[in-house]
Order: structure tokens, then sequence, then C-alpha cells
């Protein structure tokens, strides 16, 4: 890390022509900590996994003779005597956005070395992660036990429904309680003053970066599991 | 701007703007769904709120705006290759619903 000094970065030509040069330069290509180019390689083979449980949904549907569950309506809820169409779902996807928002202050803080706020942002953002995955577990014990979908069929449709719903939702599920105790052990650190001594709050970035990606899924799944 | 050590410091402003703007686009393609727009303005709309939500995480919330093209092209342009996995999946997936449709339908 040491040999990209400020001196040696203002030299780095940037824009095209700048990649031409960090990867003819012989040694460190990306000018970033080594656990963010990690963190962003991991993301990387990430998508690949979302990606292919996604067009694998695309293909079954594209393919299947009966007809698909309308979503609006399975995942509808009765709220103070009014049925309204995905209002869970609308609220999961607030409640994501909102943690991405509070996560992005905490990085911001973090570089200004402002501790306690860098740690209460974390928590907040853990808090409104494991809301979320509080309010997925509902949606599963409502969709199992009131409405009968099983992995095998369901009464609302096409049979595939349920393996596709419960295979990319129960995953991005698991990423977001990953990302709960992750984020958990990071604001435990910095809270402890692990950090201090060296004034390097990069890990409190890098583990924005994964939470981020949570919620860059969950964009993809509403557009195209939920809304479709 | 980005500092020597690829440390991302902003204005507060700038991640509260994009806050707000991904609520609202939320907002938007939640009203998709409530109100009932069906066919290729429901599926273009979807598809447009989707693109600006993500290009806005991607580009602000994870700092891909402020990171050298190396680190960019590295990370962004392997995904493309899934448009032809997509491509490919699409015409299979037409293929076996016509299939389907002549032998099973009722």
């Amino acid at each position: 890390m040491s040999e990209s000094s400020a001196g040696n970065d203002i030299t780095l030509e940037q824009g095209l022509s700048g990649i031409v040069e960090d990867w003819a330069q012989e040694k460190q290509t990306f000018h970033v900590p080594w656990g963010k180019a990690m963190m962003w390689i991991f993301l990387l083979s990430d998508t690949f996994i979302f990606s292919c449980f996604l067009v694998a949904y695309m293909k079954v549907r594209a393919s299947i003779v009966a007809g698909w569950p309308n979503t609006s309506e399975v995942f509808a809820l009765t709220l103070f005597g009014h049925h309204i169409p995905l209002i869970l779902i609308a609220i999961m996807t607030f409640v994501l956005i909102t943690s991405s928002g509070t996560m992005a202050l905490a990085v911001n803080y973090g570089y200004r070395r402002d501790r306690s706020k860098t740690v209460l942002l974390m928590a907040a953002t853990a808090l409104l992660g494991a809301s979320f995955v509080g309010m997925q577990a509902f949606e599963w014990t409502k969709l199992i036990v009131d409405e009968g979908v099983r992995p095998w069929g369901n009464p609302m449709g096409a049979a595939q429904f349920g393996s596709f719903f419960f295979m990319i939702t129960g995953f991005h599920g698991l990423h977001v309680s990953a990302g709960v105790i992750y984020l958990s052990i990071v604001a435990f650190k910095v809270w402890r003053g692990d950090y201090e001594q060296s004034g390097n709050y990069e890990i409190v970035e890098i583990a924005g970066l994964y939470w981020h990606f949570v919620d860059l899924v969950w964009v993809f799944i509403f557009a195209f599991f939920y809304l479709w | 701007m980005a500092g020597a050590e690829g440390q991302q410091q902003h204005p507060l402003k700038i991640y509260l703007y994009i806050w707000v703007f991904l609520f609202v686009l939320s907002f938007f393609s939640y009203m998709v769904d409530y109100v009932g727009f069906q066919g290729y303005l429901r599926w273009s709309l979807i598809l447009v709120f989707m693109f600006l939500k993500a290009g806005f995480i991607i580009a602000i919330f994870m700092h891909m705006w402020w990171e050298r093209m190396a680190l960019i092209t590295a990370i962004l342009l392997p995904p493309v290759a899934l448009l032809v996995l997509i491509g490919l999946m699409a015409v299979e997936g037409n293929y076996t619903f016509s299939v389907r449709d002549l032998f099973f339908a009722t």
C-alpha cells in the first residue's frame, strides 16, 4: 500500500488511458486497499450467482404453459381494513434503502474519524437489516402456512413459483443475515477503538460495499420477481 | 475526491440527495404495480426505474464513480457476458413454451 503515495497518484493518468498505465506498470494494478479490491471481486462472483438464479427464473417462466401466480395479489396485505397490493414488499424495499443510506453515512463518518456517529449509524443499519429479515420471515410464514405455497406446488398457479420464490428470496435473506452479523462485528470493533491507532477506517467502507450490494440485488429481485 | 489510499471522502449532501432520489424511484416503481400499468409500458417503466436505482447505488453509494478506470472496467465489464446467457435462455424458453403449447395445452 505504501508505494502508492500521494505524489505517485497525481502522476497517474485518469480515464481510459489510465487503464493501460495501471495494467502496464507491472506492480499493483488497482490503486485501492487490497481488502476493497477483494471485496469487489467477491461481489462480482456473487453477481454471477444471483444472475444464474434470475436467468433460470426467466427461462422457466418463459417456458411454462400454466399461469404464473399474480405476485401483486399473493403479496397483498390487509392493513387497517384496506386491501393493499404488494405492500409488505414495498415496506421491505424502503427499509433496505433506508439501511443503505445509513450505511453510506457511516462510511463517511468513519473517514471523518467520528467514531460514535459511525458506530450508531452502523448499528442502525444492522437493526434495519434485522427487521428486513424479520419481515421476510413473516412473509415466508404467511406463504407457507396461510397460502399453502410449497417448493413443488401451490394453489395459485405454476408449480415452479414456490421453488424460485424460496430459492431467490432465501439466498438474498441469507446475504442480509450474514451482512447483519458482519456489520455488527465491524461496528463493535470500531466502538472498541481497534482502528484509532492507525486511523484507517477503510474497513467500514468495505463492509459498506457488501451491504450496498445486498440492497442492489434486492433492486433486481424487486423488479423481476415481484413487479414483473 | 478519492484520496491517495483510495479513500472515498465526499460531502454528506451528495449521499442525502441520492438517498431521497432512491426513495422516489422506489415509490415510482411501486406505483407501477399499484396503478396497474400493463404490457410494454409496465416493463419499460420497471426496467428504467431498476437501472436508475442500480446505477446510483453502484456509482455513488459504492463509490464506483470516483474509482480509477482499471477497477471500474474489471468489475463492471464481466457481467456484460450475462447478456449472452440471457439471450440464449430467452430463445430456449420460448422454444420450450412452443413445444409444450403444442403437446400439453388443454
